[in-house]
């Protein structure tokens, strides 16, 4: 397992891998270079990448514990077990490269040009120019208000709660949204 | 017009060049906007390494003043956020890019730091089955 957070720094991250004390890379992504290269819109999101490189199951929310499932309706149950039939038996969820790309998402020009504007509202952020950074990641929100890791994701650099009141706002957009997320990839 | 100094995030690589100030435009001069991105202005038009996308349909792209960064950006299919005031903008990948190479199935390598540091890239993983897993605090 390779873990990427997509956070501002280590130290957001740090209580909860040193706790985890993993054997596997745990690895920081203030830039959300991944979330970019990956289409990644939200998290958790999990991505099964084979020996040779490819992708043999796209982007899911996928969570290894059931403690939040009363709020996000996801068990980890299938996706773990799948995983470990995977692992130890080289069962793929998906007999065909095309039925792997019906179940991916992929990236728009809105969202991509969201991810600039997100890209320069850190860097101005990092620079201290506060001001210029806001204008940045208002932009960002405007042109992908259904990408967590941007709109979300920017609460804390903003001084905003991502537990609070400008979340509760997103949350209610996404439920009335629909709840676009990834398509699902256990459900017909 | 003044020249001022200028940073570019190409992809999240910073670079700082010269540019000119034009109204709301900020221009390049040809041998820069190259230096910086790899973009020649040739007769076939703005050209990225052998692709060249004509410009006969954008008259104001080149000037005395340079090359029209947002303008170029935009011919050649890559999202520009641009911010004057600040000095500063970020070029990011084009969704046909992101979206031919995901649709490839080949999972894209990167290089990031670990808690302590320490650099890791996805390649070093080949031979391996991998669950990249994305996360956060929020």
């Amino acid at each position: 397992m390779i873990t990427v957070a997509l956070d501002r720094s280590a130290d957001d991250v740090r209580e909860y891998v040193d706790a985890a004390r993993p054997t596997h890379p745990s690895l920081v992504d203030p830039e959300h270079r991944v979330a970019d290269l990956y289409r990644i819109v939200n998290v958790p999101t999990g991505i099964w990448i084979d020996e040779r490189g490819r992708i043999v199951r796209p982007n899911d929310a996928v969570f290894g514990t059931d403690t939040f499932v009363a709020l996000h309706g996801i068990p980890s149950g299938p996706h773990l077990d799948a995983l470990r039939a995977w692992v130890t038996e080289g069962k793929l969820p998906f007999a065909t490269d095309d039925a792997v790309r019906a179940k991916q998402v992929l990236p728009t020009p809105e969202e991509q040009q969201a991810r600039a504007h997100r890209a320069l509202a850190w860097h101005l952020h990092q620079a201290g120019r506060r001001d210029a950074a806001e204008r940045h990641f208002v932009r960002a929100g405007e042109l992908a208000p259904h990408d967590f890791t941007i709109r979300r994701g920017s609460m804390p650099i903003r001084g905003q709660d991502p537990m609070g009141a400008e979340f509760a706002d997103l949350y209610r957009e996404w439920v009335a949204a629909g709840r676009p997320f990834y398509e699902p990839l256990d459900r017909p | 017009m003044p020249s001022v100094p200028f940073t570019i995030l190409d992809e999240t690589r910073p670079l700082t060049v010269t540019a000119t100030v034009d109204g709301d435009a900020v221009r390049l001069a040809p041998p820069v906007l190259e230096a910086a991105l790899g973009w020649s202005v040739k007769p076939e038009g703005l050209c990225r390494g052998a692709v060249c996308v004509p410009t006969r349909s954008r008259p104001d792209l080149v000037t005395a003043e340079g090359v029209d960064l947002a303008g170029a950006a935009a011919l050649l299919g890559r999202p520009l956020a641009l911010d004057v005031e600040a000095g500063a903008a970020a070029l990011g990948a084009s969704a046909a890019e992101r979206a031919r190479r995901l649709a490839s199935l080949e999972a894209p390598d990167f290089t990031l730091a670990d808690l302590d540091g320490r650099i890791h890239s996805l390649a070093d993983h080949r031979g391996k089955k991998v669950l990249l897993l994305a996360y956060a605090s929020w």
